[in-house]
């Protein structure tokens, strides 16, 4: 695990709330040296904690159709590997876009994307089941994405502050 | 008053032949004839807002909801809940070390303006003079001159970091005055004072027997040494009426929950008007409000450093446009100098309204110092406020060919 000091988490936060914020602007916002900015964004990138910028993206607004599915997967660990291998065989999949372990009644939750609910059921059966350590899977289709990494999808609150006040 | 019907239609000179001389008399805000210009423009960027851009944090509101529903909508105590008070009370001590009696130094207020109200009111005497420096919040002044008090401005100056000093006070004091309305950290400069700063002016205060009115609305937005209460210096105690409230620092603008603390002979006197007008402050702001002080102090203190943020965005800002711009301390203003543009507060503001689409208020309605200033409230976006900036830089970059 790797230790951060106070300017590395400050820059973190920031950029976790705009990746597009300049070393400039974020020196600027923090009051510290543009290039101990630029240091501590490239040690981040090097020990991989900053591990890519992507953009966050509402797929419900775009004409693109898409399913994801929350799968609960039951599996037997292997000896001396516990659940590394097998989570890799299944991360290893381009239409699994997550993988966690899990405490509680199973053991990996899966996220799988696909074109269709047909296409995200055959990668179901056809792939993730029949591993050899997988005891169980429980399918659970996402309706509708409220809210993602702390992000409120539908928040369209107007500033409606008064445009001159005390 | 039996006044016919086709009186009231003849003239509004005629009804307002009614109205009190004091009020009469009274200017209107500077602040809302500017706001009539601005209009309810969208493209605008406004940098006018003296409000958090924050919503009141969730847990806050969600404890409102909830008391609504097991039907608390009654009135509290006049004074406010217990449980508020004692709040408030545990608050200030381990915040800024002034202790209240929760049961007689402490009233629930509608917002920190109603407090001021209620301080100026139990302590004028039509003929007292109290003493505002200024630049400063626009209401003090029109509050005294309705309760018969007569203000007496204080110029403060950048070249102090907009201070009060102790000269500056002294060289106003007359045998009429009575008391010295104090608002740091400072709408609209941003200027805060030290223990160092207080003490000289604690001296005249004990020298010339003044009461004093202590905003500190802003007391928590301090991005400096950490806030020291008026209240808090040697002997000043019982000389102060300390003003605050909810709506800065926990973003509640909205609900009107202010408080005021001071020696029980004041705040006896201020609760009989308190009383007697607004009863008591809304009962579920003052269940939101407790619910802040219990479990909002760490979300209150991540705004505080966005608000840090930003103010330094906004004074390197400035100064790369070539406008001279003191640090501002506290608050969420940056009160930057305009006079290299060769144009006064009013004409800036209204040029760079009209031709950049940024609201910013002009320096001269906040009274004595302020022309030639410009307030921008930085309780907006990161990404709003760089375009702000870029525009402003536009502006005065033409401005300046044109000279």
């Amino acid at each position: 695990m790797t230790e951060l000091n106070d300017l590395k988490l400050k820059v973190l936060e920031l950029l976790k709330e705009d990746a597009r914020r300049t070393p400039t602007l974020l020196a600027t916002l923090l009051g510290v040296a543009e290039q101990d900015v630029c240091t501590a964004i490239k040690e981040l990138e090097d020990q991989h904690v900053i591990v890519k910028y992507a953009a966050v993206v509402n797929w419900d607004k775009v004409d693109d159709e898409k399913v994801t599915a929350l799968i609960e997967v039951q599996i037997t660990p292997e000896r001396g590997r516990g659940f590394e291998g097998i989570a890799e065989r299944i991360y290893l999949y381009p239409q699994v876009k997550s993988v966690y372990l899990m405490s509680g009644a199973y053991d990996l939750l899966v996220e799988v994307e696909g074109r269709n609910l047909r296409e995200v059921a055959n990668f179901v059966s056809e792939k993730l089941s029949p591993i050899d350590s997988v005891l169980s899977t429980k399918t659970n289709f996402t309706l509708k994405k409220y809210k993602q990494d702390g992000i409120i999808f539908e928040d369209h609150q107007e500033d409606n502050r008064l445009m001159i006040s005390p | 008053m039996n006044i016919k019907p086709e009186a009231l239609t003849d003239s509004n000179k005629a009804m307002s032949s009614y109205l009190s001389p004091l009020v009469r008399e009274i200017p209107s805000s500077g602040i809302r004839k500017f706001f009539d210009l601005v209009g309810g423009n969208k493209d605008i960027i406004t940098l006018g807002v003296g409000e958090p851009d924050f919503t009141t944090p969730w847990h806050m509101r969600e404890a409102c909801v909830y008391s609504l529903e097991r039907g608390f909508t009654s009135y509290t105590s006049n004074a406010g809940t217990p449980e508020l008070r004692e709040a408030i009370s545990e608050y200030l001590d381990e915040q800024f070390a002034v202790r209240y009696d929760p049961k007689s130094e402490i009233i629930v207020t509608v917002g920190g303006s109603e407090a001021i109200d209620l301080a100026l009111r139990a302590l004028i005497v039509p003929g007292d003079e109290i003493l505002v420096p200024e630049p400063c919040y626009i209401s003090y002044s029109p509050i005294t001159s309705i309760g018969g008090g007569i203000p007496v401005g204080i110029e403060t100056f950048a070249k102090d970091e907009f201070k009060l000093t102790a000269e500056a006070l002294e060289a106003k004091i007359t045998p009429k005055s009575k008391v010295l309305i104090l608002c740091y950290p400072s709408n609209p400069t941003g200027a805060t004072m030290t223990y160092e700063d207080w003490l000289p002016i604690a001296k005249v205060v004990e020298k010339h027997d003044l009461i004093v009115i202590s905003d500190e609305i802003y007391a928590e937005l301090n991005y400096g040494e950490k806030h020291v209460s008026f209240a808090a210096m040697p002997g000043m105690m019982d000389r102060t009426i300390l003003v605050s409230g909810f709506s800065k620092a926990f973003a509640m603008t909205g609900w009107r929950i202010g408080y005021t603390c001071g020696h029980p002979d004041l705040i006896a006197a201020m609760l009989k008007i308190h009383q007697y007008t607004v009863m008591c402050a809304p009962s579920m702001g003052q269940v939101a409000a407790l619910e802040g002080l219990r479990n909002g102090l760490g979300e209150k203190d991540r705004m505080v450093e966005a608000y840090n943020q930003r103010r330094r965005l906004m004074v390197e800002g400035f100064r790369e446009i070539g406008l001279e711009c003191h640090e501002p301390r506290g608050a969420f203003y940056v009160f930057p100098s305009i006079q290299s543009t060769g144009l006064s507060s009013d004409e800036f503001a209204q040029r760079l309204l009209a031709e950049a689409k940024v609201a910013a208020v002009p320096g001269n309605v906040f009274g004595l110092g302020g022309e030639g200033y410009l307030r921008c409230s930085y309780a907006t976006s990161v990404s709003q406020l760089t375009e702000a900036l870029d525009r402003i830089g536009q502006f005065v970059e033409k401005v300046k060919k044109e000279g």
